[in-house]
């Protein structure tokens, strides 16, 4: 991904948005990633008229800001496939939940853990201002709000590698195969189970 | 240095560690269903990779498939297709199937422990939020993304950090009508659905070695819903007993050999954990979720909380400060990886005996696999349930998540014994009540969510 986003913002001011809601179930029969985008939030966007992704104003924006726990139940990588084809490239919230954080990374998503009152205080203040817009530097680690003030976030070094250079943990996963060969010949004994008899 | 048996699980996965990048660590079981696949097996595909150990895996069908009497073929195309290209998919690269009417096929969830491959001290990885289930043998088993389903496929491997540990103390008794998803609930209403965000659980107390395999599977099921990573419970003398003879678990020497393993992975005394949770569980009701998370739930003679969240009480169109007991239910379900087992459905049983479905009530029970299934008919479980005018139905996932053809109608209100009461979760504007196999039970005979134990008497 770009090392700096300059982006609007989709305000989504909600805690706990499980993946069911990112993308109802009955759109996971697909057997491709593409096309998921349209049917992002669907249930939300078919039960409230002014649902953020239902309005023209926030189509082109490229953040997503939500409250705490976001992405939490069902594993589904089809909610980050849904968001990225949506055009999202950056998820701000004050907490994820620990399969979709893992997701959004294989994904070129960022996920941004920003603190509560910051979150709150860029709900506030995209409410207020017309063409609000938030600046995102991966290389430096910060949120760059449109009043000057910036806000740190953590990022651990091999996702930021990751994300910058666009590579995936695969090419690292396969790099190991001998490593990987001799532990399975040292650990064999420890597996008790044959499914060769199914 | 003392241990817990969740770092002593960990620590003989990890391959490589390497400063600054996260562990490689070995996955042992790979669970493979028709959902989150396709997109994996055509990475595998594209980039012209073998499957790392297909011997360690196997495959089944049970989110979209139907559990109808006559159901070889999904209603919906896309379903179908999905199905179809699993069954390709597994013939390619070299995968078992338990496909219908194999006498295997089932949850997920239910098949891995039935057929004796979920076992102590193994990683276990599927691409399935409630993979957690498997913990309930003292395995370390975690729900990952598509992605990741690829990584296991090609190298048998993931990249993780190491996950914080947390140990959960059930202290007290149980009084009867009260059972194993109740507990799981309580814990989630006290510690909320993320309080164990980036753990891993060890559950422990009386109760927990007390309880049969099948109910230490409802507990571990939902260690997702308060947002743990994986869940677990110490092996012993129970897992032993349910593992002996089932299919693929060793015989003679070798499983003298495996059970003196297992036996040494429990947490060392000293072990720490970077949390404890203590859950008092004495004088505790069944409990009932009202809201649209698995944290809005109270014991089923409270009334929904004065300062319940508006938006949730809007969608499932109660009150604050109203009795959860008595409200009415259109759609009872019994069944999905929580509670489709025998166990469950023995349980329900009792309540259905003798009792009829209320007037107006659509009941589905729908076992856990195909084996289940089997056994249920052996017990007569099923007359009993279609002599109450339930639907004894074939296995899947089924009125769990919307995604196959049972769906809770649109303003209809469940009592379900599955797991989330999401927006939608079960149909389109459908609402959810969580509870356990005997309180959907006594709701389908009531036609209105009642305290079980008033039919226990």
């Amino acid at each position: 991904m770009q090392k700096i986003i300059k982006s609007k913002i989709v305000p989504l001011p909600r805690a706990n948005i499980d993946t069911d809601l990112i993308i109802p179930a009955n759109f996971l029969t697909t057997t491709s990633k593409q096309g998921l985008g349209a049917h992002v939030f669907a249930r939300l966007r078919m039960m409230e008229e002014n649902f953020p992704f239902n309005l023209k104003k926030y189509r082109d924006a490229k953040v997503l800001v939500v409250k705490k726990n976001f992405g939490c139940g069902s594993s589904r990588e089809h909610a980050v496939w849904a968001l990225k084809d949506w055009g999202i490239e950056v998820v701000i919230a004050s907490s994820f939940a620990d399969i979709f954080f893992g997701n959004a990374l294989k994904n070129g998503i960022l996920p941004i853990v920003l603190e509560d009152e910051i979150v709150e205080e860029i709900f506030v203040k995209e409410k207020k201002s017309e063409g609000y817009e938030l600046e995102i530097d991966l290389l430096r680690q910060v949120v760059k709000m449109p009043d000057g003030l910036t806000s740190g976030f953590a990022m651990d070094p091999y996702h930021k590698e990751c994300l910058l250079k666009e590579i995936g943990d695969l090419d690292y996963l396969l790099s190991q195969a001998k490593q990987i060969e001799n532990f399975n010949k040292r650990h064999a004994g420890k597996i008790f189970f044959d499914t060769t008899i199914l | 240095m003392a241990r817990n048996i969740i770092q002593k699980i960990w620590d003989s996965h990890v391959v490589v560690m390497k400063p600054g990048f996260p562990d490689v660590f070995a996955i042992d079981l790979h669970l493979i269903h028709e959902v989150t696949s396709p997109q994996a097996f055509q990475m595998l595909r594209e980039k012209g990779l073998k499957f790392h150990a297909s011997e360690r895996a196997i495959a089944t069908i049970d989110h979209n498939v139907s559990t109808a009497l006559n159901r070889k073929i999904a209603t919906a195309a896309d379903s179908q297709k999905q199905i179809t290209t699993l069954r390709k998919n597994c013939s390619k690269f070299g995968v078992k199937l338990m496909d219908m009417d194999s006498g295997r096929q089932g949850i997920v969830h239910v098949i891995g422990p039935e057929l004796g491959l979920t076992q102590p001290g193994i990683t276990v990885a599927c691409g399935d939020s409630h993979t957690s289930t498997h913990g309930a043998f003292g395995a370390l088993a975690f729900g990952i993304g598509t992605t990741e389903v690829g990584y296991v496929m090609a190298t048998g491997c993931l990249l993780q950090m190491k996950p914080k540990t947390m140990k959960v103390n059930f202290i007290g008794g149980l009084e009867k009508g009260v059972t194993a998803k109740d507990l799981i609930l309580k814990l989630i209403a006290q510690i909320g659905v993320a309080g164990a965000r980036g753990h891993v659980i060890e559950y422990v107390g009386e109760i927990i070695s007390a309880m049969s395999m099948d109910e230490r599977m409802t507990i571990c099921n939902m260690s997702i819903e308060c947002g743990a990573r994986a869940g677990l419970i110490a092996p012993d003398e129970v897992t032993f007993e349910y593992l002996q003879g089932r299919q693929c678990v060793p015989k003679g020497r070798r499983w003298v050999e495996a059970v003196r393993y297992w036996a040494s992975l429990v947490s060392d005394q000293m072990a720490e954990y970077d949390q404890v949770v203590e859950v008092n569980i004495d004088d505790m009701a069944p409990m009932v979720t009202w809201g649209f998370n698995p944290g809005q739930v109270i014991e089923v003679t409270k009334k929904i909380p004065a300062d319940a969240d508006g938006q949730a009480l809007n969608y499932v169109k109660l009150k604050a400060g109203q009795k959860i007991e008595g409200v009415p239910v259109d759609y009872v379900f019994i069944g999905s990886c929580t509670n489709a087992r025998l166990f469950d459905l023995r349980e329900a049983a009792k309540i259905f005996e003798n009792r009829k479905v209320a007037k107006g009530v659509t009941v589905y029970v729908v076992p856990g696999s195909e084996e289940v299934m089997r056994q249920a008919k052996i017990e007569g479980l099923d007359r009993i349930f279609e002599a109450a005018g339930a639907m004894f139905r074939n296995p899947g996932c089924s009125m769990c998540l919307a995604m196959n053809e049972d769906k809770v109608p649109e303003g209809k209100r469940c009592a379900s014994t599955s797991n989330r009461n999401f927006v939608g979760r079960q149909g389109e504007g459908a609402v959810t009540h969580l509870m356990s196999p005997i309180m959907a039970a006594a709701a389908a005979v009531t036609g209105k969510i009642t305290d079980v134990r008033k039919l226990l008497k």
